[in-house]
């Protein structure tokens, strides 16, 4: 293994880490509104979150680019106000994952939230609960194994995000090379073959651990919850 | 004191009730269908009626004209369902103390010795309500209801769901609460036998009407 690719496999860690971490509390709470709410808007703002899943990945990459980039609407404001910039850096990596693996994280956590019982959370009113209590202390611990299998299946779709990665921050070694773009330029490369190889050992590995890890995390909150 | 005067249409059924009530135990009796647990789930403050008022001890809790709904949480108001509905990731101990912590009371240790002394449970205190018989878990629920200290307890049919044998296990307990805890309470049936043997007064449901109030006596007709 090359520093190169080490550098590759660590900065891909990183973004899909970063990108998981930072999308599962919006992941939460956009659950808890499609799955309890009623509102105005509700199916557009559904459409809204799982877009990425159909549009074109190089599509979302443009349109990040086109609202995250330096002269970019949210992009510029950003840059200017609060000196986050997204362009060509890391950042916007774990930004293009996030946004891409949104719709799959979202929907196991929505999933978990309408299976518990809502009798529960009447009964925990009765008891004095307030609404934010309520869903702390009941709706949350009992809809966990969902939000983990969340949290895992964005993790995995961030690790293996491409399209949208590299139309959005390019394919810049130790800033934006990801796995998968590291994996291209090699194949892009006489005699990369060995070298993409090893790299997409190393992610079939990431694949798998995370699989069974979820696995193992939703297995013991399912039977922590229900106390055998 | 209890004065609950309202109306809610709900599809094709509506329910329009009216009665005071000011004793220990107010039975409220009909047949299944007569509007029974959406009276008590307008007390609780769960459903909103469509207009009419429910108060309690010269406390408004709904006023529809005025706008005024209190949220159940606000209430005070203890609920003991017909499914005990016990929190199944806490054990009973952190069951029975979850509305103390959510209505912030001080620790009470022996009001809690005296609850779970009442109803026989200390024994199951490390327990999930998964391991729980439906006997045991409806006493818990009642323990739970008891220890957020509520003004008025709302018991919706709490035996229903138990077999014969259970029921006769429970119903010692409901004596015992309704001679000992001294809250109010509206008990919810359509047994005969269990509404002459708990309430003070009763409340006669029939197709979404009060069509009866008074004395257990009411019952014989």
């Amino acid at each position: 293994m090359t520093p190169a690719e080490w550098t590759a496999i660590l900065l891909s860690l990183r973004v899909a880490a970063v990108a998981t971490l930072v999308a599962t509390p919006l992941g939460v709470a956009l659950a808890w509104l499609l799955a309890r709410r009623d509102f105005w808007g509700k199916s557009l703002v559904d459409a809204l979150v799982h877009l990425p899943l159909v549009l074109p990945p190089v599509v979302t990459g443009y349109l990040l680019l086109l609202t995250f980039g330096r002269r970019g609407l949210v992009g510029a404001w950003l840059a200017d106000h609060l000196g986050i910039v997204f362009a060509f850096r890391w950042t916007g990596a774990a930004l293009a994952c996030g946004v891409m693996s949104f719709p799959l994280l979202v929907r196991p956590i929505r999933l978990s939230i309408e299976a518990v019982d809502q009798r529960l959370e009447q009964a925990a009113e009765t008891l004095g609960a307030t609404p934010w209590w309520v869903f702390l202390s009941v709706t949350l611990p009992l809809s966990l194994p969902g939000v983990f299998a969340g949290m895992v299946l964005g993790f995995a779709k961030a690790i293996g995000e491409f399209g949208a990665t590299i139309t959005f921050v390019s394919n810049i070694p130790g800033e934006t090379q990801t796995i998968s773009s590291a994996i291209y330029s090699l194949i892009q490369t006489p005699d990369g073959d060995i070298a993409a190889l090893r790299l997409v050992a190393i992610s079939v590995v990431i694949a798998v651990a995370a699989l069974i890890g979820s696995e193992w995390f939703a297995r013991r909150a399912t039977r922590r919850l229900h106390g055998n | 004191m209890l004065r609950v005067d309202i109306a809610k249409q709900l599809g094709e059924f509506s329910l329009e009730a009216s009665f005071e009530s000011e004793g220990r135990v107010t039975g409220l009796f009909g047949a299944s269908g007569s509007g029974k647990t959406s009276l008590v789930n307008m007390i609780a403050g769960l459903l909103r009626p469509d207009r009419g008022t429910i108060a309690i001890d010269g406390e408004t809790l709904d006023d529809v004209a005025a706008g005024i709904h209190i949220p159940a949480y606000r209430r005070r108001i203890g609920y003991v369902f017909q499914d005990a509905r016990l929190f199944p990731h806490l054990d009973v101990t952190q069951n029975l103390d979850y509305g103390r912590r959510m209505n912030r009371l001080d620790d009470d240790p022996a009001q809690r010795k005296r609850v779970t002394d009442l109803l026989d449970i200390g024994h199951l205190l490390d327990r999930r309500p998964g391991k729980l018989s439906g006997g045991e878990r409806q006493r818990v629920a009642l323990g739970r209801a008891l220890l957020s200290k509520p003004r008025l307890l709302l018991l919706d049919e709490p035996l229903g769901a138990l077999d014969e044998g259970r029921r006769a296990e429970i119903l010692p307990y409901l004596v015992r609460l309704r001679d000992e805890a001294r809250i109010p309470m509206v008990y919810v049936s359509h047994d005969v036998a269990e509404m002459r043997q708990l309430a003070t007064q009763i409340v006669l449901l029939q197709g979404g009407r009060v069509t009866a109030l008074g004395g257990v006596k009411v019952l014989s007709n």
